[in-house]
């Protein structure tokens, strides 16, 4: 990047609350459903209808302010902000505005090896609209309320952020903790996690910021920090070339790797936001914010600081193993019922099982090898029941099955053979049978020695206790 | 039968004077017979003989409430199932309801027998019921004179005898100015007190559906039905519903009564405040103290309302779009042709008025100057009543400084129809409970006495109201023409 300039970040991340119904009515939030199933009288703005507040989005919107240890708003108010659009059904959005349930909070976020805090300016509650559906019908458009009411939680950054980078990593800082802390799916596909980015650029030095664009509804990490590059090239190249960037809402083509103007700030709505009449402020007692904080899971960067401590970690094991509550939660699980070695839980677990549930696509929740039965599998090589290259192959056989670890290894006959005698005949067919090698040995090229382990293993299919081959053939292959 | 009281009729229905089915019918026949008030948009007879049937089983069957078997009217303002719900206006010309209005489903529970939709302003916004896209409602005791708006339809109703009891709402005097132009009775109760759910909404904050009746006796009937906490409106408010009926005969020796002079001052007709002297020296005599009050800042009322009344209004009547329901214009051209011509031919006059208003109000730059503003006179005058309240039980006054206009006196003046409501609006902004009842004649034309009590105290009103009615017989008085 051009050193000449500095580039200002502030994120306005929206956050689907995992509540059961919409927020300001009984109908189901699930996705997915046929067009308009899931809208009741209240979703599609009939005369006479009225909204009444779920109470669980304002749970989740308290959980989520003191994880990011926000202030809580005693009393918040809920504002309609007004403009029309063909899915919105009341013609105003139901939102929050001068007086937000979340206020002044933080997040820490690592790049490159060092922690920055950001700043997190406020957290709404709103409601989502419904979707425009421009295809298949010939010209007109489709309106689907399914969406209309889904609880919303808008989470508003600082402009702390320097980089695309960071602005990735404070994104996904928040899409760790919104799933820890089990208020949002986290779905990008799904739309549950959605980011709009404000980003300037000004000369390194300056204290004012440059003049902002908005980029709209970037709906993955890699578009985002895409999108957020793109448009920076774009503000430079517009003022070294002498022009000027002007304050709009623009949008981030993926296919074409542009932002593209969607509609200038100076035609934008006036949103003649007030109090909505219909709902009473919401009031949040010190009492429901212990309630609350009471059930506030361990959060990532506390986790991931005892894992290291706990689990002697490296930086990175923790953090990957971290990234998920489920994915710590199966970690610890496999710790606890292997009884055997941290470290080796955790190169299985980084290693073995992330890679296959990469390859298969899925989460770790859908894993196919519980902790237990995993844990089952540890300990037969701790035991030296079966070695480290046979158990990649029982795990494969979990994978695909239901059995335990003891099951496979029974019936298909893995068991380590550690009968000295049986492997000693092997070793002494395989010294008779390759005196070329013996000899070479005895000369001094020690390499050959890996050649007679492979040959035992290859002969007894895997099966003998290496360190009983190792033993034996270093006896009888004395120089 | 049909100038019976509630009370009345729901003793003639146990006595079997009558049933429900032939009361219902003959209820039916008068609506027929005066069609030309127009007092009813939707005349639902099908429906209220089935429910009048219904209705005989349950008083045979001894299970009757006191509403079972009574025809009542229901302003088209609340939803009703199946069955078209206007609001007075050609936006919702096509609108068939598909759900129930809290206040209606607790009244179909009570056994009360709806014989239709009655007329109203469009979407309660007027004080003369003149801006329906029904047309203009007679004034039963003048055809020639406003009923009184917004809802006066069932004024109207409730004074020519084509139905025993309806609901009206009251947003800033629009159950009480009707119910004084035609000589019956009716309540706003305390905000929060009867659900809004289901009652398409003017003004949020201001809303209140109430009953419109012959009697307070009968007023207590209805609003037992009708009053309560409904989860479905957030603004409805967690109390008891006390027994109406119960405290009605209370003597009223030492009850303290306050006249707030701004009630009395320049624009009041000098007839009408006659009028409302000899009823408060009737209190006198009934036992009553009375003082006088003073509420400086009631002035400010009018303003404050018609900032706040069309803010709200503006966002509320947002969803008459042309997109899901109501009306759409012919073959829109793009989206902001079918924004644009949908609520352009199918809002009145009186309806954009307020939305341009309210939206203006509304606008960034103008909001502190005005919805602002306007929020704080709100509180002020709020903390004139409760420290008025504080002294004296209830307050008394004037419903309207006139009596029933001409019709098309007042159209062409909006400013003039807006000061109409001089002495209601701040009870609306302070959220108190208020009735309206016949006091006497000014021109051959009723004359309506409002009492404003303390919140909740709809049952002191009552009482209040009904000593009164027991010892005179304004309320009695039919018009001419409707015996």
């Amino acid at each position: 990047m051009n050193s000449q300039w500095e580039v200002v970040i502030g994120l306005e991340i929206h956050a689907q609350l995992a509540t059961k119904s919409k927020i300001f009515s009984g109908a189901s939030i699930a996705y997915g459903a046929e067009p308009n199933t899931q809208a009741c009288a209240v979703d599609l703005g009939l005369p006479g209808v009225l909204p009444v507040l779920n109470q669980e989005a304002v749970r989740m919107a308290v959980k989520f302010g003191i994880a990011i240890e926000a202030e809580i708003a005693p009393y918040s108010v809920f504002a309609r902000k007004n403009y029309f659009y063909p899915d919105l059904p009341k013609g105003y959005q139901i939102s929050q505005f001068e007086l937000p349930i979340v206020g002044n909070g933080h997040l820490d976020i690592d790049v490159d090896g060092a922690t920055k805090r950001v700043g997190v300016t406020r957290a709404h509650l709103e409601e989502d609209a419904g979707k425009s559906l421009h295809e298949d019908f010939h010209g007109l458009t489709g309106i689907d309320l399914n969406r209309a009411g889904t609880p919303l939680l808008e989470i508003v950054s600082e402009p702390d952020m320097r980089s695309a980078k960071e602005a990735v990593a404070y994104m996904r800082k928040l899409h760790e903790l919104v799933r820890y802390l089990e208020i949002c799916d986290g779905n990008m596909q799904e739309g549950s996690f959605r980011c709009d980015a404000n980003v300037s650029v000004r000369p390194r030095g300056q204290a004012e910021f440059g003049t902002r664009a908005e980029i709209k509804n970037i709906n993955s990490f890699r578009f985002v920090e895409k999108a957020i590059n793109h448009e920076i090239e774009r503000q430079i190249d517009l003022i070294e070339g002498g022009g000027k960037v002007v304050q709009e809402t623009r949008l981030y083509d993926a296919n074409k790797d542009e932002t593209r103007s969607m509609r200038g700030k100076e035609e934008a709505n006036d949103y003649r936001y007030f109090p909505d009449p219909d709902l009473l402020p919401v009031e949040i007692t010190e009492a429901f914010k212990d309630e609350v904080r009471a059930t506030l899971p361990e959060l990532p960067d506390a986790k991931k600081r005892r894992f290291i401590e706990q689990y002697g970690q490296d930086d990175e094991s923790a953090a990957t193993l971290t990234s998920s509550r489920q994915l710590a939660d199966y970690y610890e699980a496999l710790v606890e019922a292997s009884g055997g070695e941290a470290k080796i839980c955790t190169n299985w677990v980084t290693g073995d099982v992330l890679g296959a549930l990469n390859k298969a696509g899925l989460e770790v929740g859908q894993c196919p090898v519980d902790a237990e039965r995993l844990a089952g599998l540890l300990k037969r090589i701790a035991d030296d029941t079966i070695s480290g290259k046979i158990a990649k192959q029982v795990f494969e056989a979990m994978w695909q099955g239901q059995e335990t670890a003891d099951q496979i290894i029974e019936s298909q006959g893995l068991k380590q053979i550690t009968d000295t005698g049986a492997i000693e005949a092997i070793i002494d067919k395989i010294i008779a049978d390759n005196p070329g090698q013996v000899e070479q040995y005895l000369g001094g090229k020690d390499k050959v020695f890996g050649f007679f382990v492979g040959q035992v293993m290859k002969e007894m299919q895997g099966k003998a206790n290496p360190a009983e081959v190792n033993k034996i053939l270093k006896t009888k292959l004395k120089r | 039968m049909n100038n019976k009281t509630i009370a009345e009729l729901a003793r003639g229905l146990r006595a079997g004077e009558f049933s429900s089915v032939e009361l219902t019918q003959d209820y039916l026949e008068r609506i027929r017979q005066f069609s030309a008030l127009n007092a009813y948009i939707t005349v639902t007879a099908e429906q209220a003989l089935a429910q009048a049937e219904v209705a005989d089983k349950r008083l045979a069957a001894g299970t009757a409430d006191l509403l079972t078997g009574i025809p009542v009217a229901q302003k088209d303002i609340f939803c009703t199932d199946g069955v078209k719900t206007s609001c007075g206006s050609k936006m919702l010309d096509n609108f068939i309801s598909p759900y129930n209005a809290t206040v209606v489903e607790k009244l179909n529970a009570a056994g009360a027998v709806m014989l239709g939709k009655s007329n109203m302003d469009e979407f309660a916004m007027g004080s003369s019921n003149e801006t329906s896209f029904y047309g203009s409602v007679q004034n039963p005791w003048n055809v020639s004179c406003v009923p009184g708006g917004s809802s006066g339809g069932s004024a109207a109703a409730v004074a020519a005898g084509l139905t025993a009891g309806a609901t009206g709402s009251d947003t800033g005097g629009s159950i009480r100015q009707p119910a004084a132009f035609c000589g019956i009775t009716g309540l706003k109760p305390t905000y929060g007190r009867v659900s809004r759910y289901g009652m398409i909404a003017y003004a949020s904050s201001l809303d209140q559906g109430g009953p419109m009746t012959r009697t307070a006796e009968d007023a207590a009937i209805m609003l037992q039905a009708m009053a309560g906490f409904d989860e479905k409106d957030s603004t409805s408010v967690n109390m008891p519903v006390p027994d109406y009926s119960a405290g009605l005969n209370q003597p009223l020796s030492g009850l303290k009564i306050g006249l707030p002079k701004e009630f009395f001052g320049e624009g009041l007709n000098g007839e009408i405040a006659a009028v409302i002297e000899t009823a408060v020296n009737e209190y006198r005599k009934l036992g009553a103290e009375v003082k006088e009050v003073s509420m400086p800042n009631l002035k400010h009322a009018i303003p404050a309302y018609y900032v706040i009344a069309p803010a709200e209004c503006s966002a509320n009547l947002s969803r008459f779009d042309g997109v899901r329901f109501g009306y759409r214009c012919e073959n829109p051209a793009d989206l902001a042709d079918l924004y644009t011509r949908s609520r352009g031919e199918a809002f009145g006059k009186e309806v954009k008025r307020r939305i341009l208003i309210g939206t203006y109000a509304l606008s960034a730059g103008y909001y502190d100057a005005y919805y602002l503003k306007a929020q704080k006179v709100r509180r002020l005058i709020t903390d004139d009543f409760k420290s008025a309240l504080a002294e004296v039980d209830v307050l008394m006054g004037p419903v309207s400084p006139t009596v029933a206009f001409g019709l098309g006196e007042k159209t062409g003046d909006p400013i003039q129809m807006y000061l109409s409501d001089i002495y209601t609006i701040a009870v609306n902004l302070a959220g108190l409970p208020a009735m309206s009842i016949p006091a006497g004649f000014v021109d051959n034309k009723p004359v309506g006495l409002q009492i404003i009590g303390n919140y909740f105290a709809e049952d002191r009103l009552l009482n209040v109201a009904h000593r009164y009615q027991m010892n005179t017989d304004w309320h009695k008085q039919v018009p001419k023409g409707f015996e």
